[in-house]
């Protein structure tokens, strides 16, 4: 194997990592105000879907991608209503979401499956940067959306540590009763990040349709959703793990995609099963790794919050 | 102004009973806004599917056939929902119940034993089961989460399932198609005269009255029902929850294994690359709708038998069959929504109540 080969992979492993890292750190947002959203499949297929509908209507993929943002917070705006306001099962309202936004995108969808867009996401070299021996063929040779995906590691690292809202943030997952009690608007505080979750799964389903295959296709999400939600444990809800297990994922992608391009001998069965096996390995790993360092989830995940009830 | 939730005096009793049927209704009226604004003309479209599913013998029939695999799929997952475990796997267990059955037919090409279809029924059994275990022996033993490796293993399973379709099991006389060798009749489910009702109808009732005794009447079902409603007390009274999670997966995995056999033994009678159109999906919303209760999973499984039925009408209306998906989603969300509304009362900050 060449170097030119190794190096091609690797940025493809960031190519094919970067939907699955956007609805990573989605949901450890919503995850850290407490809410767990198991509709991540479905805000991804819904955002590629209008993503791409909106693109091919406009032939401007930025439109498209705001699109998707806008209607994967509408759908996660349905599990806020349910989980936060009604204080419903968190885990059903995030399998509905998931069953409605697949069968929606497939019964809107069917319109422009195997439709080609004129427009999409290229990949450019990134000035300066991309002259970097390795690394810049590796990382600074991508689309607009990937370098996007660079600037929200840091930026979503210092609001969560460092300032004052992620502090509410992460008050209002760990104990939202002493939150309540400061003050702190626990309803307002999980309805932005389970919206703001929507946007960003939105979004990484719209890099599906818009740059990674610039293509529609029914259930072209195959299960990234899914692998998202584990890796926000892999990631212990943090977002430079989340990048680390995203590129670790792609990588798995991109080396099985190749295996199956140079035709090895493995049937593509077996490499197509690479990534959930990989995923479950990873999610009993990083179980245990939490479960020994007490890297938790968020003490009230799941747990809907009410003031104590006058009766 | 915003809206807040005050507890009920007691929650009212006709609304609990009325919350999955109107939650139907409603599903139904809003499914209803997006045939119309796809520009179709909704109330066509449902008549279409009503009679598709229940108009004649002959559709009431085919919804009966669907109902098989939806009860035991939903039986697997309503026992898994009574001790809080969530079981997202069934249609990776249905797909593993029938490769392992599937297998045994392959094998005895020209069997004609009594033999053949109890060997294919245990081997289903069996197969969804060792299936079921993986997720299950994973939080028993690591507490790894079981919504994630039980649903990430329906993935693993339909490519697993397909490898032998188009690779060892493929039919030589089968021009390529992707299609094992058809069964020998012996391995085929006998069926009602006329129709395509199988035999497992009757594995469907006698499932639900296996859980309904092993809920009611056995010691593991009581432990069972006491590690769901109350896993502290089921530990403090000493009882052995790993094994508990370790049966229930068995069993839920068995059971959507049995789904499996049914579909290509009563009514494929080969194997093909799909043999489930989500059944282990629907069973999730079945299970809830019907409260856990394997009566009701009957009655709810007939529903939504028809709701599949139906949908598979819309195509020659012109329509995506995606709106049943949509549809049970909706039922989903608001069954949700319903079920806290008979437990409070929604109020608006402000309001003079």
């Amino acid at each position: 194997m060449t170097w030119d080969v190794i190096l091609a992979t690797l940025a493809a492993a960031i190519k094919a990592g970067t939907p699955i890292l956007y609805a990573t750190l989605g949901e450890i947002l919503a995850e850290r105000a407490g809410i767990l959203n198991l509709g991540l499949e479905g805000m991804m297929l819904i955002g590629a879907l209008t993503g791409f509908l909106i693109c091919s209507m406009t032939n401007n993929p930025w439109l498209g991608v705001l699109a998707a943002i806008s209607s994967g917070a509408l759908l996660a705006l349905i599990h806020a209503f349910l989980t936060i306001t009604l204080r419903a099962q968190q885990v059903v309202s995030g399998l509905a979401l998931t069953m409605f936004g697949m069968g929606l995108s497939g019964f809107i969808g069917k319109v422009v499956i195997g439709v080609p867009i004129v427009s999409y996401f290229r990949p450019f070299d990134f000035p300066i940067l991309s002259q970097i021996p390795l690394l810049g063929e590796v990382f600074f040779q991508q689309d607009a959306l990937v370098y996007i995906s660079y600037l929200l590691i840091p930026i979503l690292s210092f609001w969560i540590y460092r300032t004052r809202p992620g502090l509410h943030m992460r008050a209002v997952g760990e104990n939202p009763a002493t939150a309540d009690a400061m003050g702190i608007s626990v309803t307002g505080i999980r309805y932005f990040y389970t919206l703001l979750g929507g946007c960003l799964a939105g979004l990484g389903g719209a890099y599906l349709s818009l740059a990674y295959t610039p293509v529609w296709l029914e259930n072209m999400v195959a299960g990234r959703g899914w692998i998202a939600i584990a890796l926000v444990i892999f990631a212990s809800w943090d977002p430079l793990r989340a990048l680390l297990g995203s590129y670790l994922f792609g990588l798995v992608d991109a080396v099985q995609f190749r295996a199956q391009a140079l035709g090895l001998a493995v049937p593509s069965f077996f490499l197509n099963m690479t990534p959930y096996v990989a995923t479950i390995l990873v999610l009993v790993f990083a179980t245990r790794q939490t479960a020994r360092r007490h890297l938790g989830a968020p003490t009230a995940l799941g747990i809907p919050f009410a003031r104590e009830e006058k009766t | 102004m915003s809206i807040f939730l005050e507890k009920r005096a007691q929650s009212s009793r006709l609304l609990s009973a009325m919350v999955p049927l109107l939650a139907i209704i409603l599903a139904l009226l809003m499914g209803a806004i997006i045939i119309a604004l796809t520009g179709s003309n909704p109330w066509e479209a449902y008549r279409e599917m009503f009679v598709g599913a229940f108009g004649s013998g002959y559709a009431l029939s085919e919804t009966l056939v669907k109902t098989i695999p939806l009860i035991l799929c939903s039986l697997g997952v309503g026992i898994a929902f009574r001790a809080t475990l969530w079981n997202i796997g069934a249609e990776g267990q249905l797909y593993m119940g029938a490769f392992a059955a599937g297998g045994i037919a392959l094998a005895f090409p020209q069997g004609q034993g009594w033999w053949l279809i109890p060997l294919m029924v245990l081997a289903s059994l069996v197969g969804g089961a060792l299936w079921g275990l993986i997720p299950g022996l994973l939080k028993a033993k690591l507490n790894v989460n079981e919504i994630i490796t039980s649903l990430l293993l329906n993935y693993v399973a339909i490519l697993w399932f397909q490898y032998w379709i188009y690779g060892p099991w493929k039919d030589p006389l089968g021009y390529g198609f992707p299609y094992t060798a058809p069964f020998g009749e012996g391995a085929w489910l006998p069926t009602l005269a006329g129709t395509r009702i199988h035999l497992g109808l009757a594995f469907a009732v006698l499932a639900a009255v296996f859980l309904f005794f092993l809920l009611k009447s056995t010691r593991v079902g009581y432990e069972i029902r006491i590690i769901g409603e109350n896993p502290q007390a089921a530990r403090y009274a000493g009882m052995n929850i790993p094994g508990a999670i370790l049966l229930v997966f068995a069993i839920s995995g068995g059971l959507a294994g049995l789904a499996g056999m049914g579909e290509i033994s009563g009514v494929i009678h080969r194997l093909q690359p799909a043999i489930s159109p989500g059944f282990g999906y629907t069973a999730i919303i079945i299970a809830w709708l019907s409260r856990f209760n394997p009566w009701l999973t009957i009655a709810v499984s007939f529903l939504f038998g028809g709701l599949l039925v139906g949908g598979y009408s819309l195509r020659a209306f012109g329509l995506s069959d995606s709106l049943v998906l949509i549809l049970q989603g909706l039922i989903l969300f608001l069954l949700l929504g319903g079920d806290i509304l008979t437990r409070y009362r929604l109020r608006w900050k402000g309001s003079r109540a």
